[in-house]
Formats: C-alpha cells, structure tokens, sequence
C-alpha cells in the first residue's frame, strides 16, 4: 500500500519544555484539540489512546519513542471508522528544536494513501490553536463545522 | 515568523504555482518540482527557498534527497486573524457552492 507523508512546522515563542507539557498533559492538550482528549504516560512502550466525549476511543496506539524535550514517536491507528481501521497504523512525529527566543515544532505524519484526509485535515487547525495558547493563553476557539450545500 | 514574508512569498505567480504542485503532490525533489516547469532550475531553487523562508515549505532530507512539504499552518494563521469564529461554516459552504458552480477549486 502507497504512504504518504505530511510535514507540518510552527514556529512558537515558548521553550521546548513548555512545548513538551503542551505535548502530554491531557489538560493542555485538550485545550487545543478542541475538546479531543488524550491519554498516556508518554514512555516508550505506553499505549496512548485518543477519546471525544460524544464517541468515546476514535484512535489508539503506542509510544514508539520518548526523548523530552525532543522528540516522540506515536503509531497511531483509528479505532472508530472501519475503513481507516482496516488501513493500519499511522506514524506521527514530534520534533522540537530551540532556536533562540523561539522554539521550531515539526510534525510528520505518514500514512496509508487512503487516510490522507483523515490526517491532512486537522494539524493547521491544531497547530495553530497550541500557538496561540501558549503564546497568549488561549486556544482558538472551536468553529463549526462546514456545512455543504 | 513574520506575516509580511508570508504574503511577498504568496505574491508570486511562479511561487504560487510550486505550492500547487506540492499540494497536489506533496514531498517532492526539486528535480520533480522542475519537471515541465518553464522555469530554470535555479529559479525554481530561489523560489523554494523564499516559500521555506516564509514557513509556507517544509524540507526534509530522504537519502540523498531534499523533498519538499507544503507547509500550510501560516496560511491556517492568516485565516485565524480574519475569519470570525461563527463564519467559517458559513464561508466554506459558499466556497463549495463556487466550486460546483464554476467547476473548478481554484
């Protein structure tokens, strides 16, 4: 099956150590996902499941690595659509590297051809979401979704 | 990173057209970004390097390849700072109707 890949960098005025709570706190991180919540101790070999309060777990996984305040490695599969289960694992990695006054976050996300959707719609949102809630200390706030015509 | 160089990047014709190529087909060398492109390859190196400048191109190295991402977040940042909170449903309906109206996504 064909993969591909998505890289997706920010750059956030906020130290990589503040960057790696915003990463594992399930507090934090369900500040700028927009509600979605996350679940793991974030050591290698943990598992790590996502939840909605409306759904339950719509994806799960392992922590392949763990290097704070660095780097961290999830395989990461969808549990709740039949068909994006079938597609198997993604991969998703966070990079983060201090530049000065301001940190670099790098997320590649590689994936089953069939998911790209699935993955490609939501990182802008998030990231920047995490951006303006570590830079002022809001989340952006949660849009509707769109409507079709 | 700055909003100006976001939008001198984006004001570009030529530059336009690459992050076109890459969201059609992202993760590319720059020898397949040059392909059928009227374009020297130096000129397609300065415009890649202005998009990734702006943050609006992501590289990465593979083997002995630089493949290029677009990076769409800065773009996401211009939409934050303008668009209200209740008008993106709205907006992206009428940018579905457009769409199927005139038969193209651009």
């Amino acid at each position: 099956m064909s993969e591909s890949k998505f890289v997706y960098v920010t750059y956030i005025r906020a130290t990589p150590e503040k960057i790696w709570e915003a990463l594992t706190t399930p507090e934090f991180l369900q500040k700028y996902w927009f509600g979605v919540h996350q679940e793991s101790d974030w050591k290698p070999g943990s598992s790590w499941t996502m939840r909605m309060p409306e759904i339950g777990v719509t994806d799960a996984g392992e922590i392949l690595e763990a290097e704070p305040p660095r780097k961290m490695v999830i395989k990461w599969r969808n549990e709740f659509k039949p068909e994006l289960k079938a597609a198997g694992y993604t991969r998703c990695t966070y990079e983060i590297e201090a530049l000065g006054e301001v940190t670099k976050l790098t997320v590649t996300h590689e994936a089953p051809e069939v998911m790209v959707a699935a993955v490609s719609l939501g990182w802008p949102m998030i990231l920047s979401s995490l951006k303006s809630l570590l830079e002022t200390g809001q989340p952006l706030p949660r849009t509707d979704k769109p409507k079709k015509v | 990173m700055s909003m100006d160089r976001v939008f001198k990047a984006l004001a570009d014709k030529s530059r336009r057209r690459l992050l076109d190529r890459l969201r059609a087909k992202n993760g590319q060398s720059l020898g397949e970004l040059c392909e059928g492109l009227a374009m020297s390859r130096q000129a397609v190196t300065k415009h890649l390097r202005i998009l990734e400048g702006a943050n609006l191109v992501a590289t990465r190295k593979e083997g002995r390849l630089k493949l290029h991402f677009i990076n769409p977040v800065p773009i996401n940042g211009i939409a934050e700072r303008w668009i209200g909170k209740f008008e993106r449903g709205p907006l992206d309906a009428l940018a579905d109707l457009k769409r199927k109206l005139e038969g193209t996504g651009k």
